[in-house]
């Protein structure tokens, strides 16, 4: 069995993630082979065949021309499974390859199975499938967190990838995160408010809570897209990434995304009113409740 | 010019979700259904792309699945679309994403839309595969996870929402797809009288048989809830007491409370 993996760049730095696909090839014991859009001087540390194109002539996003580059590959390399990253970058380019090869393509895969099927969740992540491909040869996007990533070493055998051509799309630039008046990575107590806390006028609520913790505020995405909190409290993928010694969620049904940024809390307390709620997989206390009748009477006990 | 938004109606996430007899999908008895949440910014933003360029500018609806979702396709023309179609599908949570995309691809393959939006993933399924597979297959030019659209004389401006809350900027020209994140616009609410217009427009109803030639990529084993890892502690009951309980955990475990 055989893996071709398409690992990352970001403004010419490979991406650690990377290594995660190799986690997955690992998992699956199958053998692997290597494409990178990116830089000579930022190589992985890998042992075995790397095609490498150069990211300063290719561009790091350019669909048309890197779907081209991994199609020549496909043709030389014969792999059962092309495998990327659940990423902005992964599943942007990876439809694109089924497409042109029409063949099946599994998203977001969690967990490998012992029948060749794989993994994947459902309904927010509350519910989990196993899916099977059907064609011979497979496109795989792996949940970004989900395999251990390998522990790197070795030297690649670069093998050089030119394109020419340009691409539909034109790349103007990258714009940065918006600036932050609040660092959440420095607070020990961090209590989020989710979907789950109903209005704007509810949220002062659980900053009340926060303050009689001596914590900060925190917030789900839905909150601070409907604009109940200011963007730089986002906690998870696009926000920011939190580690306190307590983590309060309330509210919050517990979506990867929302995880991938509060998971190495050292205390994760969780008050949803549906005990099936995914965050009850992290949480080390799920409150089964209405978060606006548990919390102020918290604070309450608390404050006093 | 002509626009097309793509819109899956899914059902209320905070439900219960039970397998169905085959074991491969949810049991639909007594899910409420809604709007796919991505697919709500993606309609926002193509009405208010309708709305800029002004007569002689449609936009259509369209939606697979069973009778259900025509309350999905009326919201969206409650909301500013101008024409629908509805992809008549009682098995349509059976087909996989190759196919619902081939579907939307043979609709509108003579149909010379300018722009059609999708949303990025589905809530229920979550492949974050319909929207680019379309584009493949019409040979449109594609973005996706748009945070930021903007649109001037034949070409696109798209904002990409990447990890870490950093962006990428984007030009496209059309025809092109873009597939639609959460926070893109912020959605509207239908009002009474827009809702009471949305009622009067017609649907146009296409059985999925015209327009489905493929056949599955993928096979579905079975559906189930995650194996449960254990660990935390449940508490239910009484407000009161379990104010008692947490306070006394987080006493007990935690060095926040002094
Ligand atoms: C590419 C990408 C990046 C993303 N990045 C992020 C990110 O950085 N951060 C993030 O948070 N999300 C992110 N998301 C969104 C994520 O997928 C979820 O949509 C989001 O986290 C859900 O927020 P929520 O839990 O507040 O809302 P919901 O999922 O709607 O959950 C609300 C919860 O509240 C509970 N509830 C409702 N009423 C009550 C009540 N009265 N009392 C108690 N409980 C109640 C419900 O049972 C439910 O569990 C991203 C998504 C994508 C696709
Ligand atoms: N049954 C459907 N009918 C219409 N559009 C759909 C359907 N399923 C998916 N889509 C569109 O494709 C997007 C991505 O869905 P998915 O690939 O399932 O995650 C959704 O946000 C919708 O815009």
């Amino acid at each position: 069995m055989k893996t071709l993996l398409i690992g990352e760049y970001r403004e010419g730095k490979l991406l650690e993630s990377t290594y995660e696909l190799s986690g997955f090839a690992e998992k699956l014991g199958a053998e692997t082979a290597m494409l990178l859009v990116g830089d000579e001087n930022s190589l992985p540390a890998y042992n075995g065949t790397l095609y490498l194109a150069d990211a300063v002539t290719c561009g790091e996003y350019n669909p048309d021309l890197h779907k081209k580059l991994i199609l020549e590959t496909v043709q030389q390399e014969n792999p059962d499974y092309i495998v990327f990253l659940h990423s902005s970058y992964g599943w942007d380019l990876a439809p694109r390859i089924a497409a042109s090869l029409k063949i099946a393509q599994i998203s977001e895969v969690i967990g490998i199975q012992d029948n060749g099927s794989f993994e994947v969740g459902a309904c927010n992540g509350k519910m989990r499938r196993t899916v099977k491909s059907a064609t011979s040869r497979t496109v795989v996007t792996i949940q970004a967190g989900a395999f251990t990533a390998a522990e790197p070493g070795g030297t690649p055998t670069v093998r050089k990838l030119t394109a020419d051509g340009g691409g539909r799309l034109e790349f103007i630039g990258y714009e940065p995160a918006e600036q932050k008046e609040i660092d959440l990575a420095k607070a020990e107590v961090i209590v989020s408010a989710g979907r789950g806390v109903g209005k704007k006028d509810n949220v002062p609520v659980i900053a009340a809570l926060a303050k009689a913790l001596g914590g900060e505020l925190g917030a789900s995405r839905p909150v601070v897209d409907a604009e109940w909190i200011a963007h730089d409290h986002q906690v998870g993928t696009t926000g920011q990434t939190v580690s306190p010694k307590l983590y309060v969620a309330c509210g919050i049904s517990g979506a990867i995304q929302h995880l991938a940024g509060m998971k190495k809390s050292d205390f994760i307390i969780a008050i949803n009113k549906d005990k099936d709620a995914p965050i009850g997989e992290i949480a080390d206390v799920l409150v089964v409740a209405d978060v606006m009748q548990f919390v102020p009477a918290l604070t309450a006990k608390i404050a006093r | 010019m002509k626009l097309l938004v793509c819109v899956k109606q899914v059902p209320d996430l905070e439900s219960r979700f039970k397998p169905d007899a085959a074991g491969v999908w949810y049991n639909e008895t007594d899910l409420a259904f809604r709007m796919n949440e991505y697919d709500e910014y993606a309609v926002e933003q193509a009405v208010q792309l309708r709305e800029k360029l002004g007569e002689g500018t449609e936009l259509t609806v369209l939606s697979i699945g069973p009778d259900r979702v025509v309350e999905t396709i009326k919201k969206a023309l409650a909301m500013g679309c101008d024409n629908a179609v509805h992809v008549q599908d009682v098995a349509a949570s059976g087909k996989d994403s190759w196919q619902i995309a081939s579907i939307i691809a043979a609709y509108a393959k003579d149909k010379c839309f300018d722009v059609i939006f999708t949303g990025m993933q589905s809530q229920d399924r979550g492949s974050a595969q319909v929207g680019v597979t379309i584009a493949e297959q019409l040979g449109f030019a594609c973005t996706t996870t748009i945070v930021g659209f903007d649109y001037d004389n034949g070409t696109i401006t798209a904002k990409r929402e990447l990890e870490g809350g950093i962006k990428g900027v984007v030009k496209l020209k059309i025809p092109a797809l873009v597939t639609c994140q959460l926070g893109l616009n912020i959605p509207r609410y239908p009002t009474l009288p827009n809702i009471m217009k949305a009622k009067r427009k017609e649907i146009v109803v296409i059985p999925v048989a015209d327009m489905l030639k493929e056949e599955a990529l993928v096979a579905t084993g079975s559906f189930h809830p995650p194996a449960k890892k254990g660990g935390g502690i449940v508490l239910e009951g009484d407000v009161a007491d379990l104010v008692e309980k947490v306070l006394a955990i987080l006493k007990d475990k935690t060095a926040v409370l002094r």
